[in-house]
């Protein structure tokens, strides 16, 4: 059983063409990530797997309903989705818990507000007015009301912006923890590691088409690419690509009797793979 | 597994957030709900000319106030507060639950009418008190007021929640619906004897919801005497009642088909 199927899917605005034809599965109960620069028809395709945009052409599966269906059938299908949208603030005038109490009313089995509260981390702002949290804490706060109706599918863009490498942490965290209890994620972000440390499979996406798609330690060849081996040999600094940097660096362990200098050997990072593939030359 | 709740219970819950979320916002508070009053002060103090046997100006303001007391928690309220929720991206949030867009519209209609029970109470109240403000002693009048503030309230509420999708941004939508208002107060017959406007204000003024409330509210504070100096020499409440059902459906319509959740 797959969380969502995507076959063919077109999407433009006038001229511009922004999705160019998407295939694409996301199974029950895995984390994927959609990466891709602005502009690349990555906020297009998931806003219509939310339902709130239209499409142009092909078949798109959600939860096995088309998200674009209307009425009664809409709400039920609302009920078992999450939505953490980019960018949503509100005038502020109700505290935390009332707002997070006030949106669990919507869904026929919500999870427990506390419990909710406590995962994001928002204990000690519960009866804060929304007007007096920071940045991160109101990003916080959108992601608590986006799980508060223990979704099957949570949909999450750009999650994290904004937050201190603490808090960061403590996000992925609660994400691995919904992953656990059954949870299947479609993360958008614009931090490689974020999709690093998250994600079973990533998807590049630029110009409308996926340009691959893979675990994040295989995407685009990386598992199997060139190591890189640097060293210090007196004033100079010495680098070597190999495919067997075990034996490099054995050769230079012998030669140097002991201790190599500076030694580090490194592999291309997400990064470097995901900037070579939509075409912005890297240092 | 638990049904999703009722559209309706949803709506009342909206309603108690919205009056929550309203009572907190202290400026809006002043200006929705004490700027009528204000105004009564003002021109009872400055008219205090008698227009007709047994009707002072003040008995024939108040008429008016309550009547564009609906269009101002209403449609003025709404057409504004509405583009900036969905600028601050509230409105596509909502959109992204099973809460139903009629819960939505439920819960404003609730912040209208109960900001419009508070207005009305004080009007009366210091019209009562201050400036000699007679109270309709006829039940036929009491009834009359009944149906045309809720139809009044409903049919405000309906246009501003349409009218909504008209501002491009929420810091604009001020300047568009404010004068709008302004407008047809004057043209209506709130700041004025409505007899001696220019006639073709006073047709222009006939194609929209706000004249005929006052007139229907004249019908209830005004004695029945006045009714003969009214333009049709009548206070012609079965035309308010259809007029006001003919808006409130436009509003509905507009509402239901062309309601905007997002700014794109």
């Amino acid at each position: 059983m797959n969380a969502i199927e995507v076959l063919g899917l077109k999407k433009s605005y006038g001229a511009v063409h922004a999705v160019q034809g998407i295939d694409l599965t996301i199974k029950t109960g895995e984390i994927f990530a959609l990466l891709g620069p602005n502009g690349a028809g990555k906020t297009t395709t998931v806003e219509i797997l939310e339902g709130f945009r239209t499409r142009d052409a092909g078949d798109v599966r959600v939860l096995g309903c088309d998200p674009h269906a209307q009425g009664s059938s809409a709400r039920e299908w609302r009920n078992r989705i999450g939505i953490v949208l980019q960018s949503t603030s509100d005038s502020g005038d109700l505290t935390v818990i009332e707002t997070i109490e006030h949106f669990s009313g919507y869904y026929s089995r919500p999870r427990n507000v506390d419990e909710v509260i406590n995962s994001v981390g928002l204990d000690e702002k519960a009866d804060s007015l929304i007007r007096t949290l920071s940045g991160g804490q109101r990003r916080r706060l959108d992601v608590a009301l986006g799980i508060i109706g223990n979704p099957e599918l949570l949909f999450l863009d750009e999650p994290t912006t904004g937050f201190d490498p603490e808090a960061r942490r403590a996000f992925w965290t609660l994400i691995r923890k919904l992953r656990g209890d059954g949870t299947t994620i479609l993360l958008t972000t614009h931090y490689l590691d974020e999709a690093e440390a998250l994600a079973d499979r990533v998807a590049v996406i630029n110009e409308g088409k996926i340009l691959a798609l893979s675990t994040p330690t295989e995407l685009g060849g990386r598992s199997t690419a060139k190591a890189l081996v640097t060293w210090r040999d007196g004033a100079e600094t010495k680098s070597e690509t190999t495919d067997n940097p075990t034996s490099v660096v054995n050769a230079l362990a012998t030669q140097f009797k002991g201790e190599i200098p500076e030694l580090t050997v490194t592999r291309p990072s997400l990064e470097d793979i995901y900037l070579r593939m939509i075409g912005i030359a890297h240092e | 597994m638990n049904k999703i709740p009722s559209a309706l219970s949803l709506g009342i819950r909206r309603g108690g957030l919205e009056i929550k979320q309203f009572s907190r916002q202290r400026e809006s508070v002043v200006f929705t709900l004490l700027f009528p009053v204000i105004l009564l002060i003002i021109f009872g103090s400055v008219f205090k000319d008698t227009i007709a046997p047994n009707v002072t100006f003040s008995q024939y303001f108040v008429a008016g106030m309550i009547a564009s007391g609906l269009v101002n928690t209403g449609f003025q309220a709404l057409a504004i507060t509405i583009p900036l929720e969905r600028d601050f991206g509230a409105l596509k949030r909502l959109r992204g639950t099973p809460m139903p867009a009629s819960s939505y519209f439920i819960g404003k209609a609730i912040l209208v009418s109960v900001s419009m029970i508070i207005q009305i109470l004080m009007l009366l109240g210091f019209g009562a008190l201050f400036f000699g403000v007679d109270m309709p002693t006829d039940i036929n009048k009491w009834i009359t007021f009944t149906w045309l503030t809720l139809l009044g309230s409903a049919c405000s509420t309906a246009l501003g929640i349409a009218f909504s999708i008209v501002p491009k941004s929420g810091r604009g939508a001020s300047a568009v619906v404010t004068p709008i208002v302004i407008i047809l107060q004057f043209f209506s017959g709130v700041f004025s004897i409505f007899t001696q406007l220019p006639t073709w204000m006073q047709q222009f003024a006939a194609l929209f919801p706000l004249k005929w409330l006052t007139q229907g509210m004249r019908s209830v504070f005004l004695p029945d005497s006045f009714a003969s100096q009214e333009v049709a020499k009548s206070w012609e409440n079965g035309k308010t009642f259809l007029i006001l059902i003919l808006w409130l459906v436009i509003g509905v319509f507009f509402s239901v088909r062309k309601f905007k959740w997002d700014r794109d």
